[in-house]
């Protein structure tokens, strides 16, 4: 058995097999990598962390393959090298396996182990019985004992992942990345991977390890690369480090970044005495979030904290309407309510704005009705009145900034924090009781996030209930009153009434 | 504010030449046909074509509430169909006609045809927005349904009689103008005005540019969805008993042309089949050059087993012009 207490001073002790230099990544005008060098070593995990955006799967996805137009050197085995796709890397032995799982659910388990590979016999066809013997000895390697002939789907997801990863070894992938394994797996699934894992690299194949789960990382790895803004922070052994020593450089304390405005903390104020406009207990939606229980006052706004698929996403559209909870209850001014469709919650008083503009607005109209499409039914009885419509978005574009400040402009010819500030301004004519907002700032620039916190403070002091929910912590913290942590699907702590920093809210979830 | 309303003006140009290609179309084909026959371009043929398209345009009008949230309604025929013969079957038939129906007062029949439409609709409506059947397969399974319902109530036989006010909708005039025109004109008129400057045709609209916006936005899509399958199906009960008076019978497969009549007129006009662009004005030019079509090749001297073929192609080159249209959009 490998001895994980071994105190390893230098990152393990393979030779060096995938070594990267000076790469450098652009999506249009934003540098994404600026000049990363890595080293893979022989039978090594190595994890990857940093925030959302610093660079991780970015350079993932040009090792994979995935990303072929980038600057600087790959060289695997000492031989220079250059994908030209997935399927090429895969070729030379890297595999990834992704955190939204590429598998078919409804092919048999040995189907997906040989998927894109099956053995055939004579004129093409299939032979099932060596793909079903094959695909058992296989799985039994990684120390799984599963029928190869039964539905993939109906496996829990942590089988799934494991038959994923046995698709990827059985390619011939000497190299595998593990983007967020974790993340929808239970502990004990947790530990069967882990076991797995570390049987694999034994036999001398290498992980990469994305991950925004200290805890997880810490457990597993070797070693720990930081990224940080498109930059390689540090990379240090797993063994002579903690979670306090990745934290600091994940948001890179101590240096003195423009932006990085909530690296200090800030006092959430006393919980208001008003009574609470939208009580949630014990929400539940299977599979996606367990047992969430809040209350919200006129003037909060709660602050809801947790990395991407804790369940967050969902239990924002619970409480729009979308999906339909399996257990728990949602109040609203006090009485009960059970939401058929979006209709009902956009009735009862709830506003929605989901994370991608592209769910939220219509392209080919123009701005105006962009805006009324919510409030239609306030603003007209049976027949439309598109020049009232035209003034009530004429102001909206006015007080928002939004630029063209042309309410006939075509929406779709809005750049995208335009288009941002026009989502938001479709509930802002009639005010809702609470709006719940999803990741309200993603992909803005600095001055477009300043007029969008300050339209949502604006909603707070009249009156509104807000819920913001977010992956990114200065986004929780430039607005919350009050916050949530959320961490695969479950409530696991609350800030109120204290001083709270970036690093309270990333060592929380 | 110059600029704006310069690139405002610029993005309705390009907007309106998509609407602009079937008018050209259109023109191309009266201009062609009058050259090549004499009997084209004369007022009484002016009023055939009229007359010939007027069931379509009933059909098509209800169809494009459709097409606008992005399904399709494949058993416009059928339903029309059933509901024409559905209405012979509550009229009092000749003897000779040998079926055992249930005649009924007039206005009776025709509130129990129009049920029948309405109750067909509401079925497509439940299946595909309660139960989540693609539109394309419920109303496959409808247009099955439907010609199941016809073939039942008049087993094979030919009904001739119709209530006396749909005998006068369907092939009287009025002031030398045919009812039937008249009634199509209108059902194109009130859906325009449905579909334009209501709260409903808004979220027609808005369902078919982006349906998950419209849901984030609080509209009822199932209910916006359910209820142009509705109107569809109501305004092919319309046109199903106008027509039985028309053709002056009640009979199965009467109707069956009218499906890919129904469906062409409404995209050869331009109305996006993925929803959200296009409208009433689109279906009329639509319905135009298709009438046009049919009516311009039997003027003209061609081996008439070829006449299908040639309407087969210049539907499609319409159909080829109106995509490269659709692709001119205003630079994001």
């Amino acid at each position: 058995m490998i001895e994980p207490s071994d105190p390893p001073a230098a990152p393990a002790a393979g030779r060096p097999l995938l070594e990267l230099e000076g790469i450098e990544k652009r999506f249009g005008g934003v540098l994404a990598l600026a000049g990363v060098d890595f080293t893979l070593h022989e039978g090594e995990i190595h994890a990857l962390v940093g925030e959302n955006g610093a660079g991780k799967s970015t350079l993932m996805k040009i090792i994979a393959g995935v990303h072929t137009d980038y600057g600087g050197r790959m060289v695997l085995d000492g031989r220079q090298v250059r994908f030209r796709s997935a399927r090429d890397a895969l070729d030379r032995g890297i595999g990834m396996v992704h955190q939204e799982l590429c598998t078919a659910p409804d092919l048999t388990v040995a189907e997906n182990v040989f998927l894109g590979n099956q053995p055939t016999g004579r004129f093409g066809r299939i032979d099932w019985r060596r793909m079903n013997r094959e695909s058992r000895e296989q799985l039994a390697r990684l120390g799984l004992d599963l029928d190869p002939r039964m539905r993939l789907g109906d496996l829990p997801i942590g089988l799934q992942q494991l038959v994923e990863l046995a698709r990827v070894l059985f390619s011939g992938a000497r190299i595998v990345i593990l983007d967020e394994p974790t993340s929808a797996l239970s502990p004990p699934e947790i530990e069967r991977l882990f076991a797995v894992l570390k049987r694999l690299k034994s036999e001398g194949r290498s992980f990469v390890f994305i991950s925004h789960f200290l805890d997880d990382v810490l457990a597993i790895a070797d070693s720990v690369t930081v990224f940080r803004n498109g930059e390689l922070v540090e990379t240090a052994a797993a063994a002579s480090i903690d979670k306090t020593w990745i934290i600091e450089r994940m948001i890179g304390r101590g240096h003195h970044e423009l932006e990085e405005t909530y690296t200090g903390s800030i006092r959430l104020p006393r919980a208001p005495s008003a009574p609470p406009v939208l009580q949630v207990e014990g929400l539940s939606v299977a599979g996606a979030f367990q047992d969430v229980s809040f209350s919200l006052a006129e003037g909060e706004i709660l602050g809801i904290y947790g990395f991407m698929g804790c369940g967050q996403l969902e239990l924002a559209r619970t409480l729009f309407g979308k999906l339909r909870p399996d257990a728990g209850s949602i109040k609203v001014d006090g009485s009960a309510r059970r939401f058929r469709n979006t209709a009902d919650a956009a009735a009862a008083g709830i506003a929605f704005v989901p994370e991608s503009r592209r769910s939220m607005l219509f392209g080919e109209q123009p701005v105006y009705r962009n805006m009324t499409i919510a409030i239609l039914e306030k603003i007209d009885r049976l027949w439309l009145r598109p020049r009232r419509e035209i003034e009530i978005a004429g102001r909206h574009v006015t007080d928002l900034g939004v630029r063209p400040a042309d309410p006939l402009a075509r929406l779709g010819a809005l750049s995208g924090g335009n288009q941002q500030k026009v989502a938001l301004g479709k509930w802002l004519t009639e005010l809702p009781r609470v709006l719940v907002m999803s990741e309200p700032t993603r992909g803005m620039d600095v001055g477009a996030k300043e007029d969008v916190v300050r339209i949502v403070t604006g909603l707070r002091e009249k009156g509104v209930a807000i819920i913001v929910v977010s992956t990114e912590p200065e986004t929780v913290l430039s607005m919350a009153t009050r916050v949530l942590v959320m961490r695969k699907g479950r409530m696991v702590h609350r800030f109120a009434d204290e001083a709270i920093a970036k690093d309270d809210l990333l060592a929380a979830a | 504010m110059t600029t704006a309303s310069s690139a405002g003006a610029k993005s309705w140009m390009i907007g309106s030449l998509r609407n602009v290609a079937p008018l050209v179309t259109l023109i191309f084909l009266i201009a062609v046909f009058a050259f090549m026959s004499p009997s084209f371009a004369t007022m009484s043929n002016f009023g055939n074509i009229m007359r010939q398209i007027s069931i379509t345009a009933i059909i098509a009008s209800g169809l494009t509430f459709v097409i606008l949230c992005a399904e399709i309604d494949l058993s416009i025929a059928a339903i029309a169909n059933a509901t024409g013969i559905a209405l012979a079957f509550f009229t009092l038939q000749p003897d000779y006609v040998n079926i055992d129906n249930v005649p009924l007062w007039g206005g009776l029949a025709i509130v129990m045809a129009l049920l029948t439409s309405f109750l067909l609709g509401v079925v497509n409506a439940i299946g595909v927005t309660r139960i989540g059947i693609p539109s394309f397969i419920m109303t496959l399974a409808m247009m099955q349904i439907g010609a199941g319902i016809g073939a039942l109530l008049i087993r094979g036989q030919i009904a001739y009689a119709v209530p006396d006010l749909i005998k006068t909708l369907g092939s009287g005039q009025i002031m030398g103008v045919p009812w039937i025109v008249v009634i199509a004109c209108l059902v194109l008129l009130i859906s325009h005005l449905v579909l334009t400057y209501t709260r409903f045709g808004r979220y027609i609209y808005m369902v078919g540019g982006n349906r998950e916006a419209a849901e984030y936005s609080g509209v009822d899509v199932k209910l916006v969805i359910s209820a142009a399958l509705v109107i569809s199906a109501v305004c092919c009960g319309l046109a199903g008993m106008l027509g039985v008076a028309y053709f002056g019978s009640a009979q199965q497969n009467e109707f069956d042309d009218y499906l890919l009549d129904g469906i062409a007129a409404v995209v050869v006009g331009g109305t996006s089949l993925f929803g959200g662009r296009g409208g009433i004005p689109n279906t009329i030019i639509g319905l135009l050059v298709l009438g046009v079509l049919n009516n311009g090749l039997d003027h003209i001297d061609i081996d008439s087993f070829l006449k299908v073929l040639i309407r087969g192609l210049i539907l499609l080159a319409a159909l080829i012009i109106n995509v490269y249209a659709q692709r001119l959009r205003a630079p994001d």
